[in-house]
């Protein structure tokens, strides 16, 4: 549980970049920090691992207060990949992997191995193992940092926009990857980023932000969705332009959904329909019922 | 253009190769002040680059100091301490030393200057000391931009180190006085030569091994570059620090 008590932090040239933040990260759970640009995320992050300290409030992990634990430590026992994912040029693929088990003095041969299991966890194939980061795309450069974040089995892990510099398409894929992962690994996950959707689709928790790091409002995707705490968070989630309102058309005898601004967002599963695979399926949104864009990177699993 | 063979001739002459005092122990003699007047330099300007490069503190003082150092005239520089410490070989290690300094450090400091923020960043994030910042991601990255500075140092160097010969009788300098007391110009320009042979030949080795130092995985771009370029790219080498650069 990381748990944040009063946090205020104010950085030397003066820009309060956050204010009196308290909040409960819950053990295992995927808590989503989103808000627009400058609304404090990426300094809420760097605060878990000491990266910035506030200039007043605490910060706990189970109870201990991060002030009392050196920084070096601290950051060696939690994850954290980076939004360009942050990789050292001159060390090949498996190499970057392995940085933080080498640093804990883990012995070569076996952080290699370890190394190489992770690329299989993070679905990259061990054939890039000993080329550089320069040599692969930004997608794969991701997975890398993932895997990178994941190596010393970390109980918390911290992702800063980590899908942010990717297509959607490879997004997407990233996005149903750490679903998985998420499910797999039972891990404390903290995510940054700045899209609504991103954090509906990954977060148990969803936290929307406004400048200075002013909880607007705190929930699950379905909490948020159904009752908006106020207007921000309302034209936040799109919920007062009615773009999350769908509703039914009949289409040849199948019930279509569609969103408000009249594009398909899916196809109602009925016994019958089910033999014919529906193009994206609302079902496997998580956010249950209510979601479901018109956006078809978002939606549905398209691999 | 009879200068130039007479010249020539001179440096083929087997009697300017009798011991001692000949060609090949003196251009020993200028090889070795070279060397360990650079080894000097780096000692000096080496761990100060990279404290300043490394902390970013400093840097202002350490350009005004380099561009300081480079002000000062060699030959009124060499006179002045050969004036205190006495004529022998003292004066002109310390003159070239502090002619050798200002690139060298300035190599140091924006080698480690020119690494990405985010990379430094994200080493730091990940958990690395600050001790194994720099030997892990900062030394190697900041090389080439190193070895650019030393290599700039030594062309300085092997250039000026004739002027050991003002006062010393050592290196290939004692050519360029000397026959320019006897007015023996095929001694003094074939003097020169060796000189200017000895600094090519040194900046050779030096481009490659300013290519050969780029850490791999820096310049790699995709996979089919590698292979289509077995030579490293020229431009990622970084450019040579020269002097006047960062001043
Ligand atoms: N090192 C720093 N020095 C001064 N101000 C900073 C520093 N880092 C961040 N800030 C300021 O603090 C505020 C919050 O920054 P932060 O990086 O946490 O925002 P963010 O929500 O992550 O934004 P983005 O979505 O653009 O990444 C911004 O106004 C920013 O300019
Ligand atoms: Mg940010």
């Amino acid at each position: 549980m990381i748990e944040y008590r009063s946090v205020t932090k104010q950085f030397p040239d003066g820009t309060l970049a956050v204010e009196d933040f308290s909040l409960v990260l819950p053990s295992r759970q995927t808590t989503v920090f989103v808000g627009s640009s400058g609304s404090g995320k990426t300094t809420l992050l760097r605060m878990i691992n000491r990266m910035v300290d506030p200039t007043s409030g605490t910060i706990e992990i189970d109870g201990v207060d991060i002030a009392t634990l050196a920084p070096v430590n601290l950051r060696r026992s939690i994850g954290y990949v980076m939004q360009n994912s942050g990789l050292l040029p001159h060390r090949t693929v498996v190499n970057n992997v392995a940085t933080v088990p080498l640093l804990r003095g883990v012995p070569r041969q076996k952080a290699r191995e370890n190394a190489l299991a992770l690329l299989d966890t993070v679905g990259l194939d061990r054939s890039l193992a000993d080329r550089y980061p320069s040599q692969l795309s930004g997608g794969q450069q991701q997975r890398v940092g993932v895997a990178r974040g994941l190596a010393v089995d970390p109980n918390i892990l911290l992702m800063d926009e980590p899908f942010g510099a990717v297509d959607p398409i490879v997004r997407a894929e990233l996005q149903q990857e750490l679903r998985r992962l998420q499910v797999e690994l039972d891990k404390t996950v903290v995510f940054v980023t700045h899209d609504i959707e991103e954090a509906f689709l990954l977060g148990d928790q969803v936290v929307i932000l406004r400048t200075g790091g002013q909880i607007a409002q705190v929930g699950t995707p379905s909490e948020i969705l159904a009752n908006p705490a106020d207007e921000f968070v309302a034209s936040f989630v799109g919920a007062d332009r009615g773009k999350r309102a769908l509703h039914f058309e009949n289409h040849n005898g199948s019930d279509i959904l569609v969103d408000s601004e009249g594009r398909i967002a899916g196809v109602i599963e009925t016994d019958a329909a089910a033999s014919v695979p529906p193009p994206q399926s609302v079902s496997e949104s998580k956010a249950g019922s209510v979601s479901g864009s018109g956006a078809p990177a978002q939606g549905g699993d398209q691999r | 253009m009879n200068f130039f063979l007479d010249a020539i001739a001179w440096i083929f002459d087997p009697a300017n190769y009798a011991e001692p005092g000949g060609i090949v122990s003196r251009l020993l003699e200028h090889l070795l002040f070279t060397f360990v007047t650079l080894v000097f330099a780096s000692v000096i300007a080496i761990p100060l680059g990279y404290l300043i490069g490394h902390t970013g503190r400093g840097r202002g003082f350490a350009i005004a100091g380099a561009g300081g150092l480079r002000a000062l005239p060699t030959l009124g520089l060499l006179t002045l301490v050969a004036l205190w410490v006495g004529i022998g070989l003292e004066a002109p290690y310390v003159a070239l030393t502090i002619l050798a300094i200002p690139p060298i450090l300035a190599g140091a400091y924006t080698g480690f200057e020119a690494i990405e923020r985010g990379t430094i960043d994200a080493a730091r994030a990940v958990g690395m000391s600050e001790g194994q910042i720099v030997a892990k991601v900062e030394v190697p990255l900041g090389l080439p931009l190193l070895i650019g500075g030393i290599r700039s140092a030594t062309l300085q160097v092997v250039a000026t180190a004739t002027l050991a010969a003002y006062v010393a009788d050592f290196g290939l300098g004692r050519y360029l006085f000397a026959g320019l007391k006897t007015r023996d110009y095929a001694e003094m320009l074939g003097g020169s030569i060796l000189v200017i042979l000895l600094a090519l030949v040194l900046e050779g080795i030096f481009a490659l091994v300013q290519r050969l130092v780029v850490p791999r995985g820096v310049i790699a771009g995709r996979p089919e570059d590698v292979r289509a370029r077995p030579i490293r790219s020229r431009a990622a080498t970084g450019t040579p620090v020269t002097e006047g650069r960062s001043s």
